[in-house]
């Protein structure tokens, strides 16, 4: 009986496995090695690296790559300067799971939907327009601009950015913060030396899970920011469904990949140092 | 800090809530923009309800998420499964690192990918790639949620079961599903709310005959701003509100009831 159990066992966990490695192969592995084929190629299907040549030799790209870097870095700063705060205030509240549920309920509602609601609120003749009028100021043009952009996206975003704080700030024992005032230190110390490095775990889930969806928000960029080409997100949209170059698009997917994983094992490498 | 604290808190509900609130309010509007109210009326309410292709859209997006939510769930938690039970610390890295790649990645990447996979194998684009597109990308976050309440379960429970005579389905039906089920419901949740706010994906694997609730909003917003797409926001938000709150209420009970059965226990 035994024996049957265990080979029982194995025979379920290699079916797991082959179900689970199966996804795992066509839609993890394939595609990814698709994409590596497909920016190899020139318009004929024959080998070249062309496309890469192009790529670093092009100054509006490299710019491109430096602005879509520049401006996921920007929106990530923008919303873990209004995260952090709220975050720590909604753990302070007596009701805090029903405020933590207000903080979500905008996630639901499609980030389609609020962008849309942004071409009303900053158009010509919008809220913040007729405000500025109202207050005797002359109306702005606030759409299509990269402002509009860094807004929208900030706006977006924050709901990601709260949650991960809030949860790594719920999950410090009040004792610690306790035993901190009692040892002398004033509020801002505590926030400074107890409250900040415990909850660094949630600011770097939010930093993640802020800058890179910030890299493919193509559809901000065309809605909000007048339809420019300005972040590698959005070259990619453009050469894969509007020129249909997609040999290009990928080369741009392949080098936004590597840096990403580039990004990925020197903070690794720190996070171990800082361990050790 | 208590003195900033509440005016803090105010100004950012009221920013989080604003760009919605303002298209609720213009969903009422008896002009055609969201620029001078002129007027209360229902009848951008009335277009919605005549737009069958809108409404029909709304359901064809709920049964993607919904399909596609299911069968992450059950391949996730496979997975999940398999991951658990390899033993060589290299594979498990391997393996796990891999089931990360679509998590990392930024959208685009994955949309642009998928794309030229679905066309390599000659798949028409429609409900099937887009599908197959959400499953995919669901799939990991599902692992991610059952794995840890897996390392969590006492592997005694396996081992008593197994003493005590029960088969491998068994073990797994009666024993392991019931301990990881909180980890199993929050994956579903977490595919379901990833499947509900793509749309970079969608984008680029839908073809000319299927579209979703975003993909639609995206074409329509692109020709200019129609009251009927604030009046849809305002259903939806009402829809979210209303689960929110019922989840809310829900919870509370649950913990209220669970509260006496906890002081039993430890007496």
């Amino acid at each position: 009986m035994a024996l049957s159990f265990k080979k029982q066992k194995q025979g379920f966990t290699s079916a797991y496995m082959g179900i689970y490695g199966l996804w795992l192969l066509a839609f993890v592995v394939l595609p990814l090695l698709l994409l590596l084929v497909e920016s190899l190629q020139d318009q004929n299907h024959h080998f070249t690296l062309a496309n890469y040549q192009a790529f670093f030799t092009s100054g509006s790209y490299l710019a491109m790559t430096f602005n879509s870097i520049w401006y996921a870095f920007l929106i990530t700063v923008i919303t873990l300067v209004f995260a952090y705060p709220t975050a720590y205030f909604l753990t302070t509240l007596k009701n805090k799971q029903f405020w933590l549920l207000l903080v979500i309920l905008p996630t639901w509602i499609n980030l389609l939907l609020k962008t849309y609601a942004f071409i009303g609120l900053l158009g010509q003749g919008g809220l913040v327009n007729s405000t500025l009028t109202a207050v005797g100021l002359h109306p702005m043009q606030l759409l299509f601009t990269d402002w509009s952009f860094l807004l929208v996206a900030a706006y977006v975003e924050l709901p990601f950015m709260i949650l991960p704080i809030f949860n790594a700030l719920s999950d410090i024992d009040p004792l610690l913060t306790a035993a901190s005032r009692d040892l002398g230190a004033n509020s801002w110390q505590t926030l400074k030396k107890v409250i900040w490095p415990l909850s660094m775990p949630g600011v770097k889930a939010g930093i993640q899970a802020v800058f890179i969806p910030s890299l493919s928000l193509f559809m901000i960029t065309r809605l909000i920011g007048g339809n420019r080409v300005i972040t590698l997100g959005t070259a990619i949209e453009e050469h894969f469904l509007v020129t249909q170059n997609w040999a290009f698009g990928s080369t741009i997917g392949v080098i936004l990949i590597v840096a990403m994983v580039i990004t990925m094992l020197l903070t690794q490498d720190k996070q171990k140092g800082g361990r050790s | 800090m208590k003195k900033i604290r509440t005016p803090y808190l105010i100004v950012m509900f009221l920013i989080l809530y604003l760009p919605i609130l303002y298209l609720v309010f213009y969903s009422f509007n008896a002009g055609t923009t969201m620029k001078g109210f002129a007027g209360f009326s229902f009848k951008h309410y009335g277009e919605l309800w005549q737009d069958t292709r809108l409404i029909d859209i709304v359901f064809e997006t709920g049964i993607v998420a919904l399909l596609s939510s299911l069968l992450a769930t059950i391949i996730g938690t496979l997975g999940a499964l398999a991951i658990f039970r390899v033993h060589r610390g290299a594979v498990k890295g391997a393996l796990l690192s891999l089931n990360n790649v679509l998590l990392v990645s930024p959208d685009v990447i994955i949309g642009a990918a998928f794309l030229i996979l679905f066309t390599t194998f000659k798949f028409s684009l429609g409900f099937v790639t887009v599908l197959l597109a959400h499953v995919a990308f669901s799939i990991p976050i599902v692992v991610l949620m059952v794995l840890p309440r897996l390392q969590e379960m006492n592997p005694d429970l396996v081992l008593a079961a197994q003493d005590l005579g029960a088969r491998p389905t068994q073990v797994l039906g009666q024993v392991t599903i019931p301990a990881i089920t909180p980890g199993i419901v929050a994956g579903f949740f977490m595919a379901l709310t990833y499947s509900l706010d793509d749309f970079a994906v969608t984008f680029f694997v839908t073809g000319n005959g299927f579209s979703t609730l975003a993909v639609e909003i995206y074409s329509r917003a692109r020709q200019g701003v129609s009251l009927e797409i604030n009046a849809l926001s305002a259903l939806i938000f009402l829809f979210s509100l209303v689960i929110a709150v019922a989840y809310y209420f829900i919870n509370r009970l649950n913990q209220r009831q669970k509260a006496p059965e906890l002081r039993e226990k430890v007496k």
